[in-house]
This record gives structure tokens, C-alpha cells and sequence, in this order.
């Protein structure tokens, strides 16, 4: 996998691995909402909700574009299902059968380790 | 996690993994040849595998069901080609209806699965081959997925609703 793409997908996952953020990226990718609105849905400050959308916009999950004073944010649906994404979502079906059979030959009788 | 490499070929759509294990080779293809174990991998906890035929010869087949959390069943089967016992065998892994019939509409994956000695353990390397970014799509869409992709998944509903 070119280094690019790795990164792409790091990115990917890291920002996929905070609730709050899986929940912007669901609203936006219903439609589109602007930052100021987002923010009210949750418990946290403004800059902390646009520090999540930050980190969703670098990752390529969403978009922003400016409206006079307001952000307004899209989810990008392409990047969601974007061919590196389902490598990477596969990866992780891959990871599970993995580490379950490391489980399952570390609780072989007369393991010697 | 024994996971040692994973490489994207997003070109070919081709997802290779390589892991270690700390067991012999041997033991790592019994995993694959007997369908009681394989049922304990192959499957997430959420949606656990059941094997019903399981013929690992060229030419056999091996056919699962996954059950959902919703008591949702997925059929899928495998066509067994060249098996190098214990080293490496190939196969075409598909979805079929709970008849366990092909469902000739759905995607066929290509894998190699190769199993080789590796300071004193076993190295796996798992390569998976999507004929294209639709077959992929449906893969995923079949429901086989677990806990940090789940999240995914609501977001796909999302996008389908």
C-alpha cells in the first residue's frame, strides 16, 4: 500500500474512533449542518466540536465550506465508501479472525511457550 | 496481535495480511481442516459462524452460516481449489441463499491462504482479491463486521435510508 494511502487510512481510523465524531458524521452525511449547530447537540464547547470537525475534514470524511459568518459541513459519501475505506474496514474483519485464532491456539493443552 | 503486515493494493482491490503465530504450521492448518474450530474464527462474536459442509480438497466445498444479533442469518461457501496440505490452499469464497445455492448475482472473492515455518512459529499470509469496488461494497454489506466497523455500518444505513 503506497504510504499515501496508509496514511489516508490511519487518519481514517483514528477519526472514526471517537463517538462523538462517528455522530458528526452521520448528521452531515444526512445533509449539511453548519458548525454552530453541531455544537449545540453536545455537551461541549464550540471549539471542541469544531476541533472534531477538524479532525473529519483532514481525515476526507467531510467538507467545509464558508457561508457569509457560518462553516457549514457535508459528509462526503464517496469517502465513506471510497475503495480505501473498505480495504480498511475488511482489514479489520481480518484482524478479528486473526486474533481469535491466536486465542484459540493459546488455550491448546501443553502450550509451550 | 500477531499482525506483522498489511498491504492495500487499492488497484487490484487485492487486502494481504500477514500474521505470526506461535504454533506450528500444523496446527495452524487444523484450524482450516477441522469445522469446529473454524467455526470459533471465522466469525465475530456478534455474528458467530456455523459450518455445515466442510470438504477442504480441490474441487470441495465448505459452507457457513453467520448469525446476526438480530437472529439475521448470512449463508456463504467456499470453492476449495488447489490445497497444498498443510502449507497453502486457494478458494472462491461467495454468498448463497440458506439453501446454501450460489447467489450468481453476488461477488466472488479469490483467496490464498499460505502457511509457512517462521522462527519457530507459523507466518500466514492471507490474500484477498475483489473482482471489483461494487463486489467489495457487498462483502461489507453482508453484515461481517465487528467493533470498530459497526460504526461504519450505521453511517452506511444512514446514507442507504
Amino acid at each position: 500500500m503506497a504510504e499515501e494511502d496508509a496514511r489516508r487510512v490511519d487518519a481514517m481510523f483514528h477519526a472514526l474512533a471517537d463517538r462523538t465524531r462517528r455522530d458528526i458524521l452521520r448528521r452531515v452525511l444526512a445533509g449539511e449542518h453548519s458548525v454552530s449547530a453541531l455544537a449545540v447537540a453536545y455537551d461541549m464547547s464550540f471549539a471542541a466540536v469544531q476541533k472534531h470537525v477538524a479532525v473529519l475534514e483532514k481525515a476526507g470524511l467531510l467538507t467545509k465550506r464558508r457561508n457569509g459568518r457560518e462553516q457549514l459541513a457535508s459528509g462526503d459519501v464517496a469517502a465513506v465508501r471510497s475503495v480505501a475505506s473498505m480495504l480498511a474496514e475488511l482489514e479489520q474483519v481480518w484482524r478479528g479472525r486473526i486474533g481469535r485464532i491466536d486465542a484459540l491456539i493459546a488455550s491448546d493443552p501443553e502450550q509451550k511457550d | 496481535m500477531p499482525v506483522t503486515d498489511v498491504k492495500h493494493d487499492l488497484d487490484a482491490l487485492t487486502l494481504t495480511i500477514t500474521a505470526d503465530f506461535a504454533a506450528p504450521v500444523e496446527r495452524i492448518w487444523q484450524v482450516y481442516a477441522d469445522p469446529r474450530q473454524l467455526e470459533k474464527i471465522w466469525g465475530p462474536a456478534s455474528y458467530p459462524a456455523t459450518v455445515v459442509d466442510h470438504d477442504l480438497t480441490p474441487g470441495g466445498r465448505v459452507t457457513y452460516y453467520m448469525t446476526g444479533p438480530e437472529g439475521d442469518k448470512h449463508a456463504g461457501y467456499w470453492l476449495v481449489g488447489e490445497v497444498d496440505e498443510p502449507r497453502s490452499f486457494a478458494f472462491q469464497d461467495g454468498f448463497a441463499d440458506l439453501d446454501f445455492n450460489p447467489v450468481p448475482d453476488l461477488p466472488l472473492s479469490a483467496n490464498v491462504y499460505t502457511f509457512t515455518a517462521h522462527d519457530g512459529g507459523t507466518r500466514a499470509t492471507y490474500v484477498s482479491t475483489y473482482a471489483s469496488a461494487e463486489a467489495l461494497q457487498q462483502v461489507l454489506d453482508m453484515g461481517v463486521v465487528e467493533g470498530a466497523t459497526s460504526s461504519l455500518n450505521q453511517i452506511d444505513d444512514l446514507i442507504a435510508a
